[in-house]
């Protein structure tokens, strides 16, 4: 059976069953059905009614209705600060709740709660046959099958891509250069967060600085530096840095290598006998980074040491930057290289 | 008066809550050391002086911070079995002294935890404390006492000074935190003098911010937006304590989840045996 | 004299002849227990969304072209922010019910979350996703990882600090897929992190109208799904048998409970958007991706992605100087995808490995199925444990926790505890199903005396 005969059967059958007799037109007559006769047998079955169910409902509208409008007096009278968001919450809250009470009366109280049986559907293997044997029957004229459809996946495959290239232009999708790419060069500035240049000589121990490349976007993920005074005795720097840390002032890349948060977290101490050493620290997932020892990972979950930027005094006393970073900033990804661009 | 009871931390009946953790619990707290009491002299002066200071000094305080103040690099046998080591308290000034004194950092419990939190308890006088902070001061040339200044201060100014400089550790909205050894503590209801106090000294493993880095104008930027975060503007309702998405969660799972589960469960039918 | 109900459904009838399907879906049967609303609240938490979401887009400026904020909130007074920030400011602070609106939006968003994982593990707990309601489950599961990605989207539009910071974190996820994760994420945010100007243009079209049309989709498709298998039921009485389903009818007796359900949901949405405070943008400030803070954490159903990252030892997959591998991808993308491969897969391994092809219209009791809840259980506490330890800075504030004493813990506990239960829930539900058969062979035994054999033979 097609599906529209099996809904047409359905109906027929309920409809004998409501014993309602099949309206062949349209008329006033069928639309007095309302005011049938109580000989003829109910779809939904009587219940006994309920006043004091009905008297709740009405209340409980009734308190939604003044809620509600509640809502418009606190939107009206409301000025920032003259009362307070709680209220629009409460009006509006307690008017769709007090509703929903009013539909629960009417769902437990009020109308008839039937419990009816029905067939589970099931899977029609014949039906299935014939939409099998009508797909095969209509492809028949076809000799070289495989051939056309694979040309029409083809074209289909084509087409798609097609239509996918347009998306190259959103960003560099071919060019990952800009991963490799930072700001710094050497002779480059270090500027504060305002734009002033750093002078060497006012770069304390026992705190942090936030640096930048003078001129160059803040934001860029290659820019920020956090910048340090250690002991230069004390410095285990990998071999080839040695002159990287002028008066044993450091700058790292201020982004996490790990998941390319900022390094927000400097841990100092202050009576370095007892308390764990210096450290920068993610404050994501607590990658934890040695300043003494090229900011290798002694905590957390980063794979990478943060780059280094190498830095000098110049002449002039300000803070400038002697080269690149030692390995690519921020998260790592899939062929990242040692040395940026 | 003075009561040398170990105050318990105020949070531990929650982590009762937390059944599963209750183990580590215990491992946690039995790194705390039983404190010793303070040695006084037996007829104290009623006023403040560096004689009485020197005196309380030398019975509480030189086992680790060695005679006059000089220090101890290395841990060894000071008072009684407990071995001391600290640092030197020469030129520290009357600015270190009334932050550690008063924030009750000191007298440290073990060398080996963190002066901070765990430690917050009184055990002087406020006599006793004046005459240790005299008596610190007469050590050298240190600091006076801050006098930061929020009122005329910059809320805004302070907020982004107290991002850039503060918020990676103590948390936006100054809830504490955690850094990778080291627990951050809280900064609702400090007084203005002592976040000026620890600004200055960087205690711990706080670094130590001098006036070149942060002005004494901007110092007081960063108290007034410090105290603010006192009351801060929680116009939406219930703050849930400012930690954001955390206690946000908890309350979807442990009071909204019940709500609809309870609406559900009037609406719907429980099952029937 | 015409009748206000006859007009319609005549006027209705003659022009789409749609009686018939009408009759039927009026007596549309739904086999009625309280956990079966469950997605009910989900789908009326949606339409809350759609409803206040559309409300925040009139005032929503995606840009982050900077502008300076001068205001009423002082504390941000004078501060240089982008105009996503800004206008989010304007609307909680100034309009007029913007406040209640976004929280109500963002209560949603969580509540949603939530509604579709008590759903998720009422559907498995009873075997409800088992032939022939396979499809509706992948497309269930296939909701609630696309709304994850809603959400987020959502709270980093703001652009303030913890969704600036939420967006470092995905745009590092996202570098960490090998060979293609590179150019998928330039291509994303139109350069490097924090992206190009058109960056927020994009998430923003994504968020207010790509997923949301994917999910109303999905909705919709797994309704139909529904409709046209119906629903399962608990085998209740000798009536609820596999053929037959045994329910109330969608008119009268559902369509005012599913009403009463529906305002319920958004009345409670209401009052919690209301009367708790959800993300108040204006004390985390606007974002710079040099700038932290502690505590910095994602929405709740983002939780077990950060304590995966968390937990994660500390290696990149290298090959000399170059990186094959890096860390966040374990964290990140592999243990999401091993969670939504498992999920998604289920209903298959297990019908591989119990060799059960049967069509099932009867929803199991947990323990029915003693290995499938124990495999549950196990599963679901691996997730939660990793989801647990993301908080492990908040433990060690608030407990005194060392954040060390629990990375050893959770690192050990994720694989010894969801073991251990999966033993001891296999046991206690193999215990319970012996229990209840004692007492189903005691109450046979009692009805057979009560009623002789004849008795039983004829229903049908």
């Amino acid at each position: 059976m097609k599906p529209w005969q099996w809904l047409v059967a359905l109906l027929t059958m309920l409809r004998r069953r409501a014993r309602r007799p099949r309206g062949g037109g349209s008329g006033p007559d069928i639309a007095s059905g309302a005011t049938a006769p109580p000989s003829r047998e109910r779809i939904v079955p009587a219940g006994a009614p309920d006043r004091r169910a009905e008297n709740l409902v009405l209340v409980l509208l009734g308190t939604a209705s003044l809620f509600a409008l509640g809502f418009i007096v606190v939107y009206d009278q409301f000025s920032s600060g003259a009362l307070p968001d709680q209220l629009l919450g409460i009006c509006l809250g307690m008017c769709l709740l007090c509703i929903g009470g009013a539909l629960t009366v009417v769902a437990k109280r009020l109308v008839v709660t039937e419990e009816l049986e029905d067939d589970y559907p099931e899977a029609d293997p014949e039906q299935q046959q014939e939409i099998v044997e009508m797909i095969h029957e209509g492809g028949s004229r076809f000799t070289r099958k495989r051939l056309l459809l694979g040309a029409g996946a083809a074209t289909g495959g084509a087409l798609g891509l097609a239509a996918m290239t347009p998306l190259v232009s959103i960003g560099p999708l071919w060019d990952t250069g800009p991963l490799d790419r930072t700001p710094w060069h050497r002779g480059l500035r270090v500027v504060d967060e305002h734009g002033a240049p750093m002078v060497a000589a006012d770069v304390d121990m026992q705190t942090f600085y936030t640096g930048f490349p003078e001129g160059a976007n803040m934001e860029d993920l290659g820019a920020p530096v956090v910048i340090i005074r250690l002991d230069p005795a004390k410095l285990e720097l990998p071999a080839g840095r040695e002159d990287w840390a002028p008066g044993g002032i450091l700058a790292y890349s201020k982004i996490c290598t790990h998941a390319g948060c900022a390094i927000g977290l400097y841990r100092n101490p202050l009576f370095p006998a007892l308390e764990p050493n210096n450290a920068l620290v993610c404050p994501c997932h607590y990658s934890t980074f040695d300043p003494y020892t090229g900011a290798s990972v002694i905590y957390g979950p980063a794979g990478r040491p943060l780059p280094q930027l190498p830095l000098m005094i110049g002449t002039d006393g300000y803070l400038r930057a002697s080269g690149n970073f030692s390995g690519r900033v921020g998260p790592a990804w899939w062929a990242v290289r040692e040395q940026p661009t | 008066m003075m009561r040398f009871t170990h105050r318990a931390r105020s949070s531990l009946p929650r982590a009762v809550a937390l059944l599963t953790f209750v183990a580590l619990a215990a491992a946690g707290v039995a790194q705390a050391q039983p404190q010793s009491g303070i040695v006084r002299p037996t007829t104290e002066p009623s006023t403040p002086s560096v004689a009485l200071g020197a005196q309380l000094f030398a019975g509480n305080c030189a086992s680790c911070h060695g005679i006059a103040g000089s220090g101890i690099k290395s841990p060894r046998p000071g008072a009684g079995d407990i071995p001391g080591a600290g640092p030197s308290l020469h030129n520290v000034g009357a600015l270190a002294a009334d932050f550690y004194l008063r924030t009750g950092y000191m007298p440290l419990g073990s060398i080996h935890s963190q002066p901070g939190p765990e430690q917050e308890r009184v055990l002087f006088s406020e006599n006793e404390v004046r005459s240790l902070i005299q008596y610190v001061a007469s050590l050298g040339s240190g600091p006076a006492i801050p006098r930061p200044d929020p009122g005329s201060a910059s809320l805004s100014d302070g907020q982004s000074l107290f991002l850039t400089h503060c918020a990676g550790c103590h948390q936006i909205e100054g809830r504490g935190g955690f850094v990778t050894g080291a627990e951050v503590p809280p900064l609702q209801n400090v007084p203005a003098t002592r976040i000026a106090e620890a600004v200055r000294i960087g205690p711990y493993e706080m670094p130590r911010f001098s006036t070149r880095q942060i002005s004494n104008t901007d110092l007081s930027s960063i108290v007034k937006y410090v105290l603010s975060t006192n009351r801060p503007d929680n116009r939406g309702g219930w703050s849930i304590g400012n930690l954001g998405p955390i206690p946000e969660g908890l309350v979807a799972w442990w009071i909204g989840a019940p709500l609809l589960i309870i609406s559900c469960r009037m609406v719907g039918r429980r099952r029937r045996r | 004299m015409s009748d206000p109900i006859a007009d319609p459904v005549r006027f209705i009838d003659e022009r789409t002849a749609a009686s018939p399907l009408m009759r039927k879906s009026l007596r549309y049967l739904f086999p009625d227990h309280w956990s079966f609303l469950l997605g009910e609240v989900a789908l009326y938490s949606f339409m809350v969304l759609i409803a206040t979401g559309t409300y925040l887009a009139l005032f929503y400026d995606p840009s982050t072209a900077k502008t300076v904020y001068h205001g009423s909130y002082t504390p941000l007074d004078g501060q240089t922010m982008s105009a996503a920030y800004k206008s989010v400011l304007q609307l909680s602070l100034v309009d007029k019910a913007g406040l209640l609106m976004r929280q109500t939006h963002h209560w949603a968003a969580d509540i949603f979350m939530v509604s579709l994982v008590m759903h998720l593990m009422r559907v498995f707990f009873t075997g409800a996703f088992r032939r022939p309601r396979e499809l509706t489950w992948v497309v269930g599961l296939t909701l609630l990882f696309v709304a994850l990605l809603e959400g987020y989207l959502g709270y980093s539009l703001v652009d303030d600090l913890l969704s600036g910071i939420g967006l470092a974190i995905g745009y590092g996820v996202g570098l960490s897929i090998p060979v293609v994760g590179g150019p998928l994420m330039l291509g994303l945010f139109g350069g490097t992190f924090p992206g190009n100007t058109q960056f927020f243009s994009r998430m923003y079209i994504a968020h207010v109208f790509l997923i949301p049309a994917l999910l109303a989709t999905l909705i919709v498709v797994h309704l139909a799904l529904i409709a046209a298998r119906h629903h399962t039921q608990f085998r209740e009485s000798r009536r609820t048998t596999n053929r037959r389903i045994v329910g109330v009818p969608m008119f009268p007796a559902q369509l005012p409970r599913s009403l009463a359900l529906m305002f319920f949901v958004v009345g409670i949405l209401f009052l919690l958007g209301g009367l708790a405070q959800i993300n108040p943008i204006w004390q985390w400030g606007p974002f710079e991706p040099w700038q932290a803070t502690n505590g910095a954490q994602p929405d709740w159903y983002l939780g077990w992605l950060i304590g995966a990252l968390r937990l994660m030892p500390s290696f990149d997959v290298t090959v000399g100087h170059w990186t094959l591998i890096p860390n966040p991808f374990w964290g990140g993308i592999v243990f999401p995808t091993v969670v939504v491969g498992v999920l998604g897969s289920f209903p298959w391994i297990e019908r591989r490995l119990t060799r059960d092809r049967r069509v099932h219209n009867l929803a199991d009791r947990p323990s029915d199925a003693p290995n499938r809840t124990a495999f549950g259980v196990a599963f679901l506490t691996w997730v939660f444990l990793i989801f647990v330890f993301g908080a492990a800075d908040r433990i060690f504030v608030l407990f005194g926790l060392s954040y060390n004493v629990q990375l050893f813990a959770f690192r050990v506990g994720i694989w010894v505890v969801p073991a251990i239960l999966f033993f001891t829930t296999r046991r206690w539900c193999r215990a319970l199903q012996a229990a209840r058969a004692t007492e189903e062979t005691r109450e046979q035994a009692e009805h057979d005396v009560r009623h002789p054999q004849p008795a039983r033979t004829g229903s049908g």
